[in-house]
Formats: structure tokens, C-alpha cells, sequence
């Protein structure tokens, strides 16, 4: 198991102070670099010595990726923007309420005011067989600890397991899935830009990664459009305590109304999967239907389908189950 | 350079746990390079096939020899088409992550890996029991055939023997992608007992942590093997001089006269009605 030493191996530390700087660090050093915004998920890695690069990339000290502007009716957040900053954002309680929420329910008030949304969003994912330093697949091994049959796995994938079992733990992906937003990557060659529904991606198309971003690349910036400014909201995370935990489950969902039905609906699960789930065959079957028992009753078993429980996270599928039901529900103030 | 790759398990041994892309690469390369060398060779160099006159000699004396002779049978064709296809898209889903292209390719690779196990058991039956098993191999009998073919390349005129119904580069050919292709379709059948699919029950510890190391690695060996193999197979099916057989492998015959010009009568008998062969 993984030792937590007293100081951290050495490794050479380079602090820009603007994102061209770090561009031009992140290009030099390409996969030898480690790159550090918060430092919430970089600190563990590198005091258990799982990881051990020979230089660190620290941009907390980058101002021009910080903060949240307003851009075409919808925001603009830096990556590294807090998670503070986030959640007392005017802009975003304004319009984007859902992130507020989830970004409120990441870990302890300490973490928000110092972790990333950036990292947040590009965290690896907790699963302690990985974490401890084991040869996983996820790893480069060829064997998955956590999906054996004496594994403890209650905390791992019930949808999208593909040898690995591991799975997004980020509050804020769900919310930005469902709000339809857009993660701005830079490297050495441009810019490009990518939804973020398709930023995550799961062990069956990279089992050593979380998101697309490659060496040599950095997530700069998180774009928000308008299309869902100000609709209804739902998040709800589902934790074993109530303060500093990752999800065992969470949902997020940002909708429209019209008639008294639904009109437009993005619905996301996460940490059920190794990325955010978006659940496209329950927006394809709400949609046009009432906020009621029905619909919702309908939604988590369409949700459900095809999950596949572990030894230890049986309880996951009536928990997305019901989770699902309640996002369709909406709050009382949906009606 | 690491040649295979190592790892720890949960007790803190030291594990194989695949091979290194790097022989990726090699085995790439080394196909490449072959295929420009022997390109170049054939450009550069003099080659002896059986003179014209000698041909319609044998023309002559092999007159009941029909004008178009059986080389593979349907089944053997429709073998030879499934197990390239299954192959291909094996070595894609294999290979193409490596190089950066992302996809879920684990489902496909599977799938595939089915497919070509299923044909080669076929092939297996059908060889060992309703074509001349033995014709395909290579053993100490060629070694003239072999003496002869490497003076032939040198520019000789030899007028040892030819081959019978394969010619020896097919058969050395087949040789090692019967080790190449058995290794890899052996593990890989082992290996699905580690993912999730509906033919096997998943059991992650039907070998200890070493033994899986070496089931990959040899996957992974088989692998890079094939990469150069394909390459050359598929250079050698499109040079011009050996049309005849890649048309033989599509429409199944081959003319009187290809039949005599590069074969042995002797060691691939064909009559009117029914073409036989011994090795």
C-alpha cells in the first residue's frame, strides 16, 4: 500500500506567470511534465511517490487563467479559476446556478478555495488499487484489482466498464456536460476547442487516460453558451458524509419547459462510469412529456439499462435509479 | 531501449506486463525496409525462371493437363479471405491506438479475434482432411528446392527442382505465421478471459500475475510479428510477377502453362479430372 512520505521526491519546478510562458514550458517538456494547478490531486501523487516526474508545471501563479467573464450571452471561466470563485460568482448563480451548486458540494470550503476548476474537471480518478501504485491497466498493466472478485469496489462503475472499473469523481463535469459547455485546449500547434461531453473519455478509448488532453497540451479556458442561461436546474450529489467526499453518485441536469412539458433536457450521471454519462436515451424519451411520477418512473429504468454491478456496488443501480427519477422530478420550484 | 515492459504486483514482485511499442515500431520498420530491399533487388538483379522453350516442351509432354488448373478450392478461398479480413482489422484495432488514433477498439478486436480462431480451426480441419496436408509444409526433403531457388535469385541457371503446388517462399511463409498467428490467437483467446464478454465468464485469476505477463507478452510478440508478415504478404501479392497466384487466391485456378512454367509436374500431379499433389 502506498506509504505518505514526509517530502516529496525532487523534481525541477518552473512557476510561470502567464499562459504563454506555460504553453512554452508545457511544449518543451511535453510528457516529462507534471502539470499542477490546485494541487489537490498532484499533492497526493507525488507524496505517495506514485508518480514521480522530473519537472512540475505550477500555474497557480497564471493570472490570465483565472477568473469568469461574460462572453455571446453565455461565461467564459478560466481554468484556473477556484472553485470559490465559482460558486460566488454572480454571473454564474445568475445564470448558470447548476454549476454554483456543484461546485459548492466539491470537498471542504479549504479545497474550493484552493482547487482548480480546470483540475477539477481533469482529475484522474480516485481508485485507491490505481492511486496505490499497482500495475493496473490504468496504470499500463494488464489486470484491473478493483474488478476481481475479492476486489472492494464499492465506490467503482456500474456503466461503461471496459477492463477498468475506475470512475470520474468531478462534481463540476456533470453540471458542465448538462450545460453543454465547451473546454478551450491549447498547445504548441492552436487552439481547439471541445465539447464537453466528448473532453471526458472512458477506458474503452483511452484506459490510461481520463480526458483527450495529451502532453502537451493545457486546458485554458471553460466556455458556457447561453442555451440553457437561467433554465431549470438539478444537482445532487450522493456522498458517504456530507462535506469533503467524492460522489458515490451525482446527477446534473439543466432543462426547459414549455406547456407544462419538457422541452429541451440535458440529463448527466457521474461517477458511475469513467466519464460523465450523459444519458441521451432518457432526454430522447422526457422530452415532450410532464414533470410527473410517470416520466420519471420511466427515465430511471431507461437510465439503469445495461448497468452491471460489481461485487461491492449493487446499491448503485437503484441509487441512479432514483437519483434519475428525482432530476426529472425537478425542485418543487420546477413546477 | 526496453524490449518488454515490467511492472509490480500487489506483493511487490516484479512482473512482465506487455511488450514495448518500440518493437512496434521495429517490426514496421523492418517490413518497410524489407520491402524496399527486395524491391530493389528485383529492379537490380537477374532472375531465372524456366526458360520459354522448356515451357512448351512441357506444354508439349503434359498435353492432358487441362487449360485451367485447380489451385485452391472455394473453401479454401473463402478461408484464405475471412482470415485476411479478420486479420486486418485485428491488427488496426491493435495498432492504431498506438499511433494515436482513440477508439473502442477492445470490442472490435475481440470480435475479430473470434472470427480468426474460428477460421484457422476450419482451416485446420479442412487441411488435415480434404487437402494434401503435407504440400504447405517445409522440411529437409527441400532442402535442394531451397539450393536451387537461392542460386536461381543469384542469377544461375539451375536446373534443379521446382516447387510442387507452393512455392517455397509460400511455405516458409506459412511457417511462421503458423507461429505467429497460433501464439497470438492461443493467448488472445486466453486474454478474453480478462474483459467482459458474452462467450467467457470473466476470470481475472485463471493464472497467477507472472503467467499472465508472459500470455501478454507473447500476445504482444505475435503481434509485432505479424505487422512485418502482413506487410510482406501483401507486397508480395501485388508485385507483378506473382499476379498468377494472388489471381489463383480470388478465381481459384491457374492457366496450363503458369502451372507448367512454375511447378514441378512431378511433385504436383494434376489430370484431367482431378489435380493431386505430393510434396
Amino acid at each position: 500500500m502506498a506509504v505518505i512520505h514526509d517530502v516529496i521526491p525532487a523534481f525541477e519546478l518552473f512557476q510561470p506567470e502567464s499562459t504563454g510562458d506555460a504553453m512554452s514550458l508545457v511544449s518543451r517538456y511535453g510528457s516529462e511534465a507534471w502539470i499542477m494547478a490546485g494541487g489537490m490531486d498532484s499533492f497526493d501523487w507525488l507524496k505517495d511517490r506514485i508518480k514521480r516526474p522530473s519537472v512540475v508545471i505550477d500555474l497557480s501563479r497564471v493570472q490570465d487563467l483565472r477568473g469568469i467573464k461574460e462572453s455571446n450571452g453565455g461565461i467564459e471561466i478560466g481554468a484556473g479559476t477556484t472553485l470559490t470563485e465559482v460558486v460566488n460568482n454572480p454571473l454564474v448563480r445568475d445564470k448558470f446556478a447548476l454549476l454554483a451548486e456543484a461546485a459548492e458540494l466539491v470537498a471542504s470550503p479549504q479545497i474550493r478555495n484552493q482547487g482548480t476548476i480546470g483540475g477539477n474537471v481533469t482529475q484522474d480518478t480516485r481508485c485507491w488499487y490505481y492511486r496505490a501504485g499497482w500495475s493496473c491497466y490504468r496504470a499500463g498493466g494488464n489486470i484491473c484489482y478493483a474488478d476481481t472478485p475479492t476486489a472492494i469496489n464499492r465506490e467503482h462503475a456500474i456503466l461503461g466498464a471496459d477492463r477498468c472499473v475506475a470512475v470520474n469523481p468531478s462534481d463540476t463535469a456533470p453540471a458542465l456536460v448538462a450545460l453543454d459547455a465547451q473546454m478551450v485546449i491549447q498547445s504548441a500547434s492552436g487552439v481547439r476547442v471541445v465539447d464537453a461531453e466528448d473532453y471526458f473519455i472512458g477506458p474503452d478509448t483511452d484506459i490510461t487516460r481520463m480526458t483527450v488532453l495529451a502532453p502537451g497540451e493545457l486546458l485554458t479556458a471553460i466556455r458556457i453558451p447561453s442555451t440553457f442561461a437561467g433554465a431549470q436546474f438539478y444537482f445532487e450529489k450522493i456522498r458517504d458524509r456530507n462535506v469533503w467526499d467524492f460522489p458515490l453518485l451525482n446527477v446534473a441536469s439543466a432543462s426547459r419547459m414549455s406547456g407544462g412539458n419538457i422541452q429541451s433536457i440535458r440529463i448527466v450521471i457521474n461517477a458511475a462510469a469513467a466519464r460523465p454519462l450523459r444519458l441521451h436515451t432518457v432526454e430522447a424519451a422526457v422530452i415532450g412529456k410532464p414533470r410527473n411520477e410517470q416520466t420519471a418512473m420511466l427515465a430511471g429504468e431507461l437510465a439503469i439499462e445495461g448497468a452491471q454491478a460489481l461485487r461491492h456496488n449493487g446499491y448503485k443501480i437503484p441509487l441512479m435509479r432514483n437519483l434519475v427519477k428525482r432530476a426529472i422530478r425537478g425542485n418543487p420550484s420546477d413546477t | 531501449m526496453d524490449l518488454v515492459k515490467w511492472g509490480l504486483n500487489p506483493w511487490g514482485q516484479s512482473i512482465l506486463t506487455h511488450v514495448s511499442w518500440t518493437l512496434f515500431w521495429a517490426s514496421l520498420f523492418a517490413g518497410l525496409m524489407f520491402l524496399v530491399a527486395h524491391g530493389s533487388y528485383m529492379l537490380l538483379s537477374a532472375h531465372r525462371k524456366r526458360p520459354e522453350t522448356e515451357t512448351d516442351k512441357l506444354e508439349a509432354a503434359y498435353s492432358n493437363v487441362p487449360a485451367r488448373v485447380e489451385r485452391h478450392s472455394a473453401m479454401a478461398r473463402l478461408f484464405h479471405w475471412v482470415m485476411a479480413a479478420a486479420m486486418f482489422v485485428l491488427l488496426f484495432t491493435a495498432f492504431l491506438p498506438v499511433v494515436g488514433m482513440k477508439f473502442a477498439w477492445v470490442q472490435w478486436h475481440w470480435m475479430a479475434g473470434l472470427v480468426l480462431t474460428g477460421s484457422i480451426l476450419f482451416h485446420i480441419i479442412h487441411a488435415s482432411f480434404f487437402l494434401d496436408f503435407w504440400s504447405i509444409w517445409v522440411g529437409p526433403k527441400d532442402i535442394p528446392e531451397m539450393k536451387a531457388e537461392v542460386l536461381r535469385e543469384l542469377g544461375r541457371d539451375v536446373p534443379g527442382p521446382k516447387s510442387g503446388k507452393y512455392p517455397l517462399g509460400n511455405r516458409l511463409y506459412h511457417m511462421a505465421i503458423v507461429v505467429a498467428g497460433l501464439s497470438a490467437v492461443l493467448t488472445g483467446v486466453l486474454m478474453m478471459s480478462r474483459v467482459r464478454t458474452p462467450v467467457f465468464t470473466r476470470n481475472p485469476y485463471l493464472f497467477g500475475d507472472s503467467a499472465w505477463g508472459v500470455t501478454y507478452v507473447l500476445h504482444g510478440l505475435a503481434g509485432v510479428g505479424l505487422v512485418g508478415l502482413v506487410i510482406a504478404h501483401v507486397y508480395f501479392a501485388v508485385r507483378p510477377e506473382k499476379w498468377w497466384i494472388t489471381k489463383s487466391m480470388v478465381f481459384g485456378w491457374i492457366t496450363r502453362r503458369q502451372y507448367l512454367e512454375h511447378h514441378e509436374p512431378e511433385r504436383w500431379r494434376v489430370t484431367a479430372n482431378q489435380p493431386t499433389s505430393r510434396s
